[in-house]
């Protein structure tokens, strides 16, 4: 990765009693897309407000492109920001919010209209410039408050769950615009949203926050793939978590079946919870699976629900009684004729299994 | 990486933001704004309560003043009459307002917005007029006092009948606005349960509007006890404490009893705004709740009853003003009917002459231009001024007060300040200026909610997103938040300009030689007996009014049509 290019040092941030960000470090490299993700009330637009400048933090220190900028006020900062609300100006058309920024640069007044102009082919409103916002739909003044945000040239752009206030196909398709667009420009981007699609598919590293500290940073395929916390592993995407034991090294006891799982920095006899995603479960009908296969526990489907390109079946565990969910494929259900109340031999693969320890 | 929870170790003093070459210039100004109202409200109203303490030659003597009030029967008499004009005033208005509102809300009945209109009129006069009408339909020579099978209107049924009329709009507003808010879907409910109209109404719409009934009813008592110029004309020897501070004041100079009479004319007053500020935080919630709005059903009885009712309560608010108009006309009533302008020649009478006209006009037009400029500017600093927390919760403190202040008893309270010797402000005791300075203190409440109203339904981040852009605030202020504020901003001018016209009571005390004022005399012509040149100062007085009142109305629809192409989308 390029330099450094935002860095936050233990950064702490109360409201009265209530601490909302604990303690928080993290750098974030030129023309990086972070998102930071979490459920409401983990402190992630307490964050990004910090690092505009909006709220300060109680403690901690900020630097943007090697300047301390801790207590400065917004407009003291290089940044451009996109809310949720678009918080475009209504009394003024499309082409004079994304001249906002601009006028009083001392820029030419020709030179900021073939400014817009350009902004405007950007985003591709090229023909709204002389429309009000409330005459635009919710994606296009979304992106009039990209244009109008990036018209200055910004070394840093803010986005505050810039697409939750779109309809799904439109959030859809604006997601991809917008990564390309930042792609483009390479201007380093940080972007806050609830929706871990969102930040799937947009981030190069996302910042997962809860409770006011940050549980695990990585690329979508290490968060997904490689949840460093129960947390993450639930929260980001589905999984099945079951009550574990482990046996020795490398085993572990799921009751009477023993499972064979890369188990460093457990010990033997730890109580922990054994976490695997419905898509890495294989599911077999009985009569075929072969005897004793390696990580192999018997159960019945109690119930199969359809999800257009696949099933997603809840099967009871013989030995626990507890259910977990597998997806299976049309394929699958036609091979082993699968319906509720068939009995199945549920295989975990061991290297799809990831092993939490029990929160003390 | 989960291993991230430990507690930080960095402990001392939080991180204050560095403050902006904005920051500091709304400090500044929030400061001059603040400065103006400490000055022009806190400190007149501090010199007033001490002045209750001290004895004509300036000496401490303690609550002495106030035992020789509540010894002295004939004045603690009007305590009583205030409370029980208050409160059949109250009731009355409250009920008369409330069944009009559901006609105007409730019913299909035709006419509508002229009803409305008819009855907002009103509030386009001095409190004088009805009174004034009331002599000429129930006085001794009076059209049709045999109505009142002997009673007398001097007293306290002219006066309540004058007050209902001065206070209907004010409870009117109050309950259609509570009335509107009803939610369709609570009311099909009840019809599915088979819930019949009785029951509905009792169980629906009554508690539904009841937050709106109660603050109708304290701003309906507040303005009913602190009334001045109904008891002045119609009172007769019904002496209420309105009544008591003029007389003390300017009959007997005894200013030390003012003030003491004025505090306690302050109880009631006080006591009222903070329960209707208590009701009102609730009816604020009731209101974000997402209803479905209420459509009457055509119901042809019930809409003829409504359209009677209406057109009676009508007639009453135009008999008033016609027989005003009709005084004004006559030339020596009840003698000589023929109608001429003699009665306009003002100039021959006491109170000013035609002076005071014009002296009103510019006084109404000045509080409109400043008081506009003020209001709006010090809401919005509050609203979005950063840091100064403590002095922005003393603003809204001294925003507020205002409200519970009765116009006498600030203009009292601004003889005791300004005409201290003393204080380096005393130049501008009788001027121009200083009718300006209290008539925006006296209005300055609902004109400072109209604006924090405006303010706080603009996007909060209309700031940030100008801070990001290194905008200077005034530029964001004058370009987006004035034009998206421009209906409340004409609203609050037109506002002060209406009460600036019609206002007896604070100014009744800081009047001057030059610079005597329409409403003062229509007090003083009735005062001297001039009681058809009184009707017709306050008929000009209604027609500058409703005059301006519809000048607004176009400026309105003027603007609203030219800003249409963002304006109307937005109300999607």
């Amino acid at each position: 990765m390029s330099e450094v290019f935002l860095k936050i040092e233990n950064l702490t941030k109360n409201f009265g009693q209530f601490t909302a960000l604990r303690d928080i470090s993290l750098e974030v490299f030129q023309g990086e897309f972070v998102c930071f993700l979490g459920p409401s009330g983990c402190g992630k637009t307490t964050l990004l407000r910090a690092i505009a400048g909006l709220d300060i933090q109680t403690q901690g220190s900020i630097a943007q492109a090697g300047a301390d900028i801790s207590v400065l006020p917004p407009a003291e900062r290089d940044f451009g920001i996109v809310f949720q609300s678009y918080a475009l100006f209504p009394n003024l058309s499309v082409e004079k919010n994304v001249a906002y920024g601009l006028e009083s640069r001392r820029a030419q007044r020709d030179e900021i209209s073939q400014r817009v102009a350009e902004l405007l082919a950007l985003v591709d409103l090229a023909d709204q410039a002389k429309k009000y916002p409330a005459q635009l739909s919710g994606g296009q003044q979304q992106r009039v408050a990209l244009a109008r945000a990036l018209a200055t040239s910004p070394g840093l752009l803010l986005l505050d769950e810039p697409l939750s206030a779109l309809d799904a196909k439109v959030r859809a398709h604006l997601r991809m615009e917008i990564k390309d667009l930042q792609r483009r420009l390479a201007v380093t981007t940080i972007m806050v949203t609830h929706d871990q699609e969102e930040a799937l598919t947009m981030a190069d590293r996302i910042v997962v926050m809860n409770h006011g500290v940050i549980e695990q940073i990585g690329t979508p395929q290490e968060i997904y793939a490689s949840p460093a916390s129960q947390f993450v592993a639930d929260f980001i995407g589905t999984m099945n978590f079951l009550s574990a034991r482990i046996a020795s090294s490398g085993k572990c006891l799921l009751e009477a079946t023993e499972i064979a799982v890369d188990t460093s920095g457990l010990e033997a006899g730890q109580q922990v919870q054994l976490a695997v995603r419905p898509e890495d479960i294989h599911l077999e009908a009985k009569e075929s699976a072969s005897a004793e296969e390696q990580n192999q526990t018997p159960g019945t489907i109690e119930s199969m629900e359809y999800l257009g390109a696949f099933v997603r079946a809840t099967v009871k565990l013989h030995q626990s009684g507890a259910r977990v969910q597998a997806d299976l494929s049309a394929g699958d259900i036609d091979q082993w004729a699968m319906a509720p109340q068939a009995a199945v031999a549920v295989t975990l693969p061991a290297d799809k299994i990831r092993l939490y320890p029990l929160d003390a | 990486m989960a291993g991230m929870r430990h507690r930080s170790g960095t402990h001392g003093s939080p991180l204050r933001r560095k403050s902006s070459t904005d920051d500091r210039a709304m400090r500044l100004f929030i400061l001059v704004i603040a400065i103006y109202l400490v000055i022009a409200l806190a400190f007149p109203l501090y010199v007033m309560f001490s002045k209750s303490l001290e004895n004509s030659q300036g000496a401490f003597v303690g609550f002495q003043n106030y035992l020789e009030y509540f010894n002295t029967p004939a004045l603690v008499y009007s305590i009583q009459n205030s409370l029980f004009i208050g409160v059949v005033t109250t009731t009355i208005t409250v009920t008369i307002a409330f069944i009009l509102a559901y006609a105007l809300t409730r019913s299909r009945m035709p006419g509508k917005p002229v009803f409305k209109t008819i009855a907002m009129i009103p509030i386009l006069v001095p409190s004088l007029l009805p009174g004034i009408a009331l002599i000429y339909l129930f006085g001794r020579q009076g059209l049709i006092n045999e109505l009142l099978f002997g009673y007398e209107i001097y007293g306290p049924i002219g006066i309540v009948i004058a007050e209902v009329f001065f206070t209907l709009p004010h409870a009117l507003i109050i309950i259609i606005t509570a009335l509107s808010i009803a939610d369709a879907r609570l009311y099909e409910a009840a019809t599915a349960l088979r819930a019949n109209r009785a029951r509905i109404f009792f169980t629906v719409t009554l508690p539904g509007v009841r937050y709106g009934l109660i603050s109708a009813a304290f701003v309906v008592f507040t303005l009913s006890v602190t009334d001045f110029g109904a008891p002045k004309v119609i009172g007769g020897d019904f002496n209420v404490l309105a009544t008591d501070i003029y007389k003390q004041v300017i009959g007997q100079q005894n200013f030390e009893m003012g003030a003491v009479v004025s505090m306690v004319l302050l109880l009631p007053a006080g006591l009222a705004f903070v329960v209707d500020r208590i009701v009102q935080k609730k009816q604020v919630a009731l209101l974000s709740a997402r209803a479905v709005p209420l459509e009457p059903l055509p119901n042809k009885r019930f809409d003829n009853l409504m359209l009677t009712y209406s057109i009676i309560i009508s007639i009453f608010i135009l008999g008033i003003l016609g027989v005003c108009q009709f005084a004004a006309l006559v030339k020596f009533f009840p003698y000589n009917l023929s109608l001429g302008f003699s009665n306009y020649q003002f100039d021959l009478m006491d109170g000013g002459g035609w002076d005071s006209y014009f002296n009103s006009i510019e006084m109404a037009s000045y509080t409109a231009v400043f008081g506009t400029i003020v209001v709006f500017a010090g809401a919005y600093l509050v609203e979005k001024g950063q840091g100064l927390g403590p002095i922005r919760g003393a603003f809204q403190f001294l925003a507020m007060l205002p409200m519970a202040i009765p116009g006498l008893v600030l203009g009292l309270a601004y003889i005791f300040f300004f005409n201290a010797p003393s204080n380096p402000l005393n130049f501008l005791y009788h001027t121009m200026a200083i009718l300006v300075i209290s008539t925006i203190i006296h209005f300055y409440t609902v004109s400072h909610l109209t604006a924090t109203t405006a303010l706080k339904q603009m996007d909060s981040q209309f700031e940030s997103v100008a801070a990001s852009l290194k905008q200077p605030f005034y530029r964001t202020f004058l370009r987006v938040t004035v034009p998206v504020c421009t209906p409340a901003i004409l609203d609050i001018s037109i506002y002060l300009f209406v009460n600036a016209m019609t206002t007896v009571s604070a100014v009744v005390f800081l009047y001057s030689p030059h610079t005597t004022l329409a409403s003062v005399a229509v007090l003083n012509m009735d005062d001297a007996g001039d009681i058809a040149p009184a009707a017709a100062m306050g008929m000009m007085i209604f027609y500058t009014a409703a005059g301006v009142k519809i000048l607004h109305y176009l400026l309105s629809r003027g603007i609203e049509a030219r800003t249409q192409a963002w304006r109307v989308a937005v109300a999607k």
